[in-house]
């Protein structure tokens, strides 16, 4: 479904602080899995997610999603595409300050100008699998951690995306929630989603929502 | 276009949140900004309302005004001058006019008075302006007394009070008969304080007035066409007082659009990389900011006028009535009648909505066609 | 309610102000009319020049007779004495070029 041809990203290029963090990334994604990316921190598995995810361009390489090269769009249908396709759930959640559960899950779904009230039913059917009912109403600063997850995770679905990406999710969780996220991943798996998600914790590494890991070191896939 | 909608809808709905969480902070900014608004607003409503009434009540004064100079000050107009103008084509009628100023020390106000013939006014009797008669209650058929400057009583009746919708006219008028005027000032048997003529044909006027300075090397023609031009200079924006208050309105004005422009915090750049992140296109972003830009300022610009409008034409410009009064004791009462000029009215629209917009939009251009990716670390 | 609703509602409501203040209320009515023509008759009838605007002192209440040459009038800074002074500027008579009074007298006086 994603394929990756010859990946590489620098960053600062040209300059005296110039740095790659990417040296030729070779990778096929299944569809329908969770792949998981590990390896030390500096190894690239961030920057790998964030070209994946449309986030970010490739500095040499192509990305092709489902047959379609989209390294090289211009960043209108770019944007279409990481709102229509992929849903993020970042390490530090990165919710908008200030404003509700509720408005921060329906703000993705803003640009598409659907009917606010279809957006409203949407999200209090994600609060409901994800029992967070009784806080739609809250300011997300007011929420623990766990439950200001399952926010970034119901954000990250709104537009019912294909393939989900996380970043570090279980970094910021006790060992209860961890294995509720688990649990919810393999919820995406049985509706179909594709995952990818890079860890450092063993408990997700090695669980058994993980169909496949991938180890990375130094801006390079190793053997896993 | 639903979809349009809706989606411009979703944006105000996120900008509307995004103010939302400094409240104060933002209404105390709308509210300094409509009062801004309502100043430049009333002046200029004010001002071009008096500007377009004095036009046109004051098209009815003399064509040709004759002064007589003496020593470089005004000197009366002695017997005989009046003939010495001759027959000149064109003048249809010369009058000589008595008036001059009294000091009244019941009130400390200067009052003008005029004699009127005979048939308006008659010996002992006196017509006054509205503003005169409220603040000496004065009504009809009430007696009034002045000292002449030779130091005798003189009292007079009112026979008659001008109208109230004229007192921006006639504040301060007395108007008595021509005997009563020529013994209260002691004023020289035959003299005149100036000569007041009617010219039929408007383009003869300038030539009239040649005509007469050089008849009368000592006279100096007033014509009605320089009246009307002071009139029209009168507020004008480079004078004292309304200089200040509108450099200082744009001062605060510009002082508010460069705090908006002067950068973003790290939290507002996090924020619109968030939204990037989650799928906002750099257009979409920019979109949100404008309206934010737009909402207040069309909002500050909508109540600002509506209340200067209520303000000048409703309530006479209270705000500056003790500019405008200054140390007189007698100031009319008037109300003025609506008068627009588009022109300033959008002037002012221009100027106080697009630099807003534009200095909510300046800092923020940056961040918004940023990669997102800086987000993730 | 949706603060979109409200804010839009809000505005549209103040134009319709707006607008109705230029459609309807900035022009004269009857009495209006009728008040500003008796004005203007009284003007004519009692050859007014000038606004009772300025009633500080003599030299403010007529500023369109205001004498030619005397530089200070009674006071000095007499214009700037008062606030009136600096609402009002000198009267164009007083700032135009007077060339045609250095002209030679055709007759004695």
């Amino acid at each position: 479904m994603i394929e990756l041809s010859n990946i590489k990203k620098a960053f600062n290029q040209g300059q005296p602080n110039e740095y790659w963090a990417l040296h030729g990334i070779d990778l096929t994604v299944e569809a329908g899995k969770v792949t998981a990316f590990r390896g030390p921190s500096g190894s690239g598995k961030t920057t790998l997610l964030t070209i994946v995810g449309c986030l970010s361009r490739p500095t040499h390489g192509r990305v092709r999603f489902k047959g379609e090269d989209i390294s090289g769009l211009p960043e209108r249908f770019l944007t279409d595409i990481r709102r229509q396709s992929f849903g993020f759930v970042f390490q530090q959640f990165n919710l908008i300050r200030g404003l509700s559960a509720l408005e921060n899950v329906i703000l993705p779904a803003f640009p598409t100008g659907r009917p606010r009230a279809e957006l409203v039913t949407a999200a209090g059917e994600l609060f409901d699998q994800l029992k967070l009912g009784h806080r739609s109403a809250a300011k997300v600063e007011w929420l623990s951690g766990g439950e200001q997850q399952r926010v970034a995770i119901a954000r990250a679905l709104i537009n019912n995306p294909e393939v989900i990406i996380a970043d570090e999710p279980t970094a910021n969780l006790d060992t209860a929630l961890s294995k509720e996220f688990m649990a919810i991943l393999e919820g995406f798996t049985a509706a179909g989603k594709t995952v990818l998600l890079t860890s450092h914790d063993p408990l997700v590494v090695e669980s058994s929502a993980v169909h496949r890991v991938v180890g990375m070191r130094d801006g390079r896939l190793t053997e896993d | 276009m639903r979809i349009w909608l809706e989606k411009q809808r979703h944006l105000i709905d996120f900008t509307l949140a995004s103010l939302a969480r400094r409240k104060t902070k933002n209404i105390g900014l709308l509210l300094a900004y409509t009062l801004l608004v309502f100043v430049l607003a009333s002046l200029t409503l004010f001002t071009q309302a008096l500007r377009t009434e004095a036009t046109f009540v004051l098209a009815g004064s003399p064509e040709v005004i004759l002064q007589r100079m003496v020593a470089g000050r005004h000197d009366l107009i002695p017997p005989g001058y009046l003939d010495k103008i001759g027959r000149i084509r064109g003048v249809q009628k010369k009058e000589g006019r008595l008036w001059g100023y009294y000091y009244d020390p019941v009130l400390n106000a200067n009052y003008t008075f005029m004699a009127r013939p005979a048939d308006e006014v008659a010996d002992g009797h006196i017509m006054v302006g509205n503003a005169l008669a409220r603040e000496r209650g004065l009504a009809l058929h009430n007696t009034v007394s002045f000292r002449s400057y030779s130091g005798k009583l003189f009292t007079f009746e009112v026979s008659g009070v001008l109208s109230p919708d004229s007192e921006l006219l006639s504040a301060d008028l007395v108007l008595l008969s021509e005997n009563d005027f020529r013994s209260f000032f002691e004023y020289p048997a035959g003299h005149y304080t100036d000569i007041a003529l009617s010219v039929a044909n408007p383009q003869e006027v300038r030539t009239v007035a040649t005509k007469l300075s050089s008849a009368l090397p000592d006279s100096r023609p007033i014509l009605r066409e320089e009246v009307l031009r002071t009139y029209q200079s009168v507020f004008d924006w480079r004078e004292g007082i309304i200089l200040t208050v509108l450099a200082g309105a744009i001062l605060a004005f510009a002082i508010l659009a460069w705090e908006k422009a002067s950068g973003l915090s790290a939290e507002e750049k996090r924020e619109i990389g968030i939204l990037k992140a989650i799928g906002w296109e750099t257009g979409d972003v920019i979109r949100m900011k404008t309206w934010e830009g737009l909402l207040i300022s069309l909002t500050a610009f909508l109540l600002g006028f509506i209340a200067a409008y209520v303000h000048v034409f409703h309530f006479g410009a209270a705000v500056f009535e003790p500019v405008l009064k200054g140390w007189s004791v007698l100031y009319p009462k008037f109300t003025l009648v609506p008068a627009v000029e588009g022109l300033q009215i959008a002037t002012l629209f221009f100027f106080t909505v697009f630099p807003y917009t534009a200095a909510v939009l300046v800092p923020i251009w940056r961040a918004a066609i940023t990669d997102p990716d800086a987000v993730m670390r | 309610m949706r603060p979109s609703s409200v804010a839009l509602g809000v505005l549209a409501v103040l134009a319709g102000v707006c607008l109705l203040i230029f459609g309807l209320f900035f022009r004269l009515t009857v009495e209006d009319e009728q008040k500003l023509t008796a004005s203007r008759a009284l003007v004519e009838k009692l050859g007014l020049t000038d606004l009772a605007l300025f009633t500080e002192a003599r030299y403010t209440r007529h500023p369109t007779q205001a004498d030619l040459h005397s530089a200070l009038q009674d006071h000095p800074g007499a214009f700037d004495h008062f606030p009136s002074g600096s609402l009002l500027p000198p009267p164009a008579i007083l700032t135009q070029p007077h060339a045609h009074l250095a002209g030679k007298t055709t007759s004695p006086d």
